[in-house]
Formats: structure tokens, sequence, C-alpha cells
């Protein structure tokens, strides 16, 4: 990254980094924002995605209900808001909203799966750039094998099209994959050519330990994710593959964030930003939406949401005796994804122990050598230890 | 891009940025393709360069601008003059203002 001379009158920073944003902090640095469930693919493994012609378009945020929420996240100090979904493209006045947002002076972060990029689109985005990368998730590297994921025929050509209109118009965008029995074999090869984008900085993420319905609306679809999921060990084996990179990172995050959470249940940012649903609603997270902690903005504001309920949801206490006698005393916290979140998709509570996530903290935990074969995690006395001879890679 | 600063002239914050107020803060944020080195980027300005700033109504000209904040600031306009030449010249190099 190149930076000019250093000027006496402009300041230039990366937003990340920027006083304002750090020091200062507004109510809101981000807003993300859903703007449709419905979606052009539909994914085996999705824990969103409703069809693209689905009734529930009715229900979602007009233009005005977006604009006013939008207005009220830059008066409240966002820099940036993230337009997902579903497949935010979708909406027939995607453009509108892009350039909405872009001219309240918010960047746009993009989640999309490239399909309705149109040379309209891509000219737009060039021209008025979202000042954030495009995040684009790719299901294969060949027809059959993203097909097989999107069950939507057609769904490759065009998202193949979508990539090569940003490429064209040099609109900087990095691509994420989902490591399904599809295109499991194809991991190789989607990472030489993610390394040909030229905006891809480092190798692409994964999701690997899918979440279930985060509406809870099909046991069916819930029972084709279970199926989907990689297996411990397998989901241990892809986060390591990169070996030495993997163990530097995961020494400093254990020092930094691994401990017991005890019984408040928000040990996480949730409820310090705000994700907007596409019917109105703001959740503390993306993925929470149990109706206990979701906020409805047609009545109601966001800075009242900021200010009022988030901070009182953030001060719920886990009472379910299962969690609290094995999560809240469990020093994988931070490795395991148990939260309310994925006790909501998983158990309809938000304070259930996860199995599924509970065995994949416990591989990871075995595979880092922080515990034994056989130990449970909230059983371990000498944790503090542990975590301290790892962090400094001083053999146990 | 070479343009001769005249305090003669009227200028205006350009339409490819947006600038805000943030927590008393004035951001610059890039709104057409071309402005600033990378995507991650944002400006402000520095006291004098907001007080220049907030004055670019696309009515005053530069030099009304220097007596006006020579009068406030209790200062030398010479130097009120030459602080507002570099900043309206970065500024124009940065496509962030416009000549009126």
């Amino acid at each position: 990254m190149t930076r000019e001379n250093p000027s006496p009158y402009v300041v230039t920073a990366p937003a990340s980094s920027h006083r304002v944003w750090k020091d200062r902090a507004p109510l809101i640095g981000r807003l993300d924002m859903e703007l449709t469930e419905r979606c052009n693919n539909n994914c085996i493994h999705c824990c969103i995605n409703l069809p693209e012609d689905d009734k529930a378009r009715l229900r979602e945020m007009s233009k005005d209900e977006i604009k006013r929420i939008l207005n009220e996240a830059v008066a409240l100090g966002a820099l940036s808001v993230r337009f997902t979904g579903g497949e935010p493209l979708l909406r027939e006045d995607f453009s509108e909203m892009y350039l909405y947002a872009r001219k309240l002076g918010l960047k746009v972060m993009l989640f999309t799966n490239a399909r309705c990029i149109t040379p309209e689109i891509a000219d737009m985005l060039a021209l008025v750039p979202p000042l954030e990368k495009i995040e684009v998730t790719v299901y294969g590297m060949t027809r059959g094998s993203y097909e097989a994921v999107s069950r939507s025929p057609g769904s490759f050509d065009e998202f193949r099209r979508g990539m090569d209109l940003l490429l064209e118009r040099k609109i900087p965008f990095i691509v994420k994959g989902a490591v399904l029995p599809p295109n499991r074999d194809e991991m190789e090869q989607f990472e030489e050519w993610a390394a040909t984008i030229p905006a891809m900085d480092k190798p692409p993420s994964y999701s690997i330990f899918f979440d279930l319905r985060c509406r809870r609306d099909s046991p069916e679809k819930n029972h084709l994710i279970h199926t989907l999921r990689a297996k411990p060990r397998d989901g241990v084996s892809i986060l390591s593959r990169n070996r030495e990179s993997y163990l530097k990172s995961m020494r400093e995050f254990c020092s930094k964030f691994m401990r017991p959470p005890g019984d408040s249940l928000f040990s996480c940012g949730a409820g310090h930003g705000a994700c907007v649903d596409a019917y109105g609603m703001v959740q503390p997270c993306l993925m929470l939406r149990h109706p206990s902690v979701v906020y409805n903005l047609k009545s109601g504001s966001l800075k009242d949401a900021l200010t009022r309920f988030f901070p009182a949801v953030r001060e719920m206490k886990a009472t379910n005796p299962d969690y609290l006698s094995r999560c809240a005393r469990c020093f994988l916290k931070g490795l395991c994804e148990t939260c309310p979140a994925k006790s909501w998709m998983e158990h309809g509570t938000l304070d259930t122990p996860v199995e599924y996530l509970c065995e994949v903290a416990h591989e990871q935990a075995r595979d880092l050598g922080l515990i034994l074969e056989g130990e449970k995690a909230w059983e371990v006395k000498d944790w503090e230890e542990r975590i301290r001879r790892f962090s400094k890679n001083i053999p146990g | 891009m070479e343009h001769e600063v005249s305090l003669d002239r009227v200028y205006s914050p350009s339409k490819d940025i947006v600038a805000r107020d943030v927590m008393g803060e004035l951001i610059i944020v890039p709104l057409a393709s071309g402005i600033g080195n990378t995507e991650d980027e944002i400006y402000t300005l520095n006291e004098t360069g907001r007080a220049i700033w907030d004055r670019l109504d696309g009515r005053t000209n530069l030099r009304e601008i220097a007596k006006s904040l020579a009068r406030e600031f209790d200062a030398p306009p010479g130097e009120i003059e030459l602080d507002i030449q570099g900043l309206i010249g970065e500024l124009f190099h940065r496509r962030m203002v416009i000549a009126v």
C-alpha cells in the first residue's frame, strides 16, 4: 500500500485506524443490513435463503424505510454499511440503495454471489466504488460442483460472468469458499485461482461448520445441513492445513481470547453494532434472531436500540444448568463458537450448549495440545497455565 | 493536474466527495472513483484546513476567506493566504474542491 507524502493540511488514514472511530467511538461504526432473505441460489447448506419469488418479499423494508435507517446510522457516526442477504442484488432497487448509502458518505461492503452483476451494475460500482472489497462466495470451480451446491441451473455461468465484469472494470473483490461434499476436492484449485484475483492479499476463508436455519423454519433443511457439516477432525484438518501460520495465529488468539465466560451470555461484540434484517428488525448480531433480543425499528430508533435495548440484552445471564455447568466454566470459550445465536439456531434458546460446536472446539484444543484425549475442558483446573505454555510455545 | 490557485477565485467542495461531520471532525469520503490511493482511505483536515473548508460556500473568493480568518484568529493575512493556497492546491489536486 502506498501513501502519498504527508500533508500539513489533509490527514489520510485507513478507516480502521482513524482516530474518530478508534478513539472517540461513535455509537455505531458499521451497520449491517440484510436487504432480503431471498436468493437466486438454493444452496444446500444455507441458513437463511428463501426462494427468489417468496412472498416474504411483500414484508421486506421499503426504500423509504431503508433510507431512514441509513440516515440515522450516518447521524450516529456510522462509516460503513454491509449489504447482505439472501442475495442483496435481487432487490430491484439495489442500485438506488447503494448510491443513496454512498452519497451519505458511507462505505459499502457488499456480500453477493455475483450472479446479478450486470454491466450496468458493474459500471456503477466502477464509477462510484464501494470503498470496501466486494465479497463473493464461490460454491465450486466447475459447473457441476457449483450447481450441485447452488441447486440453480445456469448459476455457474452467471457467477463467472459477474466475476468477469468486476475484473474487467478492476473493481476490487475477494472470494470466499464453503467446503461442501461437491467441492471438497477442489480447494487447491480454488486457492490457485483465488491467488490470481488482484485484491486477494491472503488465502480465501471458508465456511466449514455450517449453521442451522437461523429462522428455525425448516427441519428438512436442518437435517440436510447436519449431513453436510464437516466431521470435527476433518474440519480441524482444513483449518490447520497451513500448519505453521495456523499455530502462530492460534498462539496469539488463545492468549487474548480464551477464558471461561461465566454466566454472562454475551462476551462477544453482539449489541455493540446493529444488524437490520430484511423486515426492519434490528438484531445484536447477524445470526441472533431470538424474539427476546430483537428490536423493531419500524416503531423505534437505532439510537434507542443501541443505547437502551442492546445494553440491557448484553446484561442477560445464562440460567440453563447444563450451560452453567459446562460452557460457563469452559476455557475453550473463544475457540468454541457456542453462543446465544448458535444456541437459538440449534435449540430455540439462548443458553443451551451446542454439541457439535463443543466437539469441534475440543477437537481443535486436542490438536493444539491444550487438552488430552478424554478431557472435558470445563473440568480443567490449570487452564491458564496451559494457555500460557501454548502461547509461548513451551513444550508441555 | 496543474492548477494555479488564485486568491480571487471562488472554490467549492467537489461533487466527487462527501464531507461529513463525525464527532466534531470533518471526514471527507471519496464518492467518485480515482480519489485516494486505496479503497480503505478516508481523509480529515487539520484545524486550519477545517476552518478554511467551512468557508468554501461557492460564493466567497479565497481573498475574502483569508480576511475573514485573519479577523477571527487575529493572524497576519499573508500567512493565512499561504495556508489557503496550500490547502486549496492540495484539495484541487485531489479533486476534492472545484473552481467555481
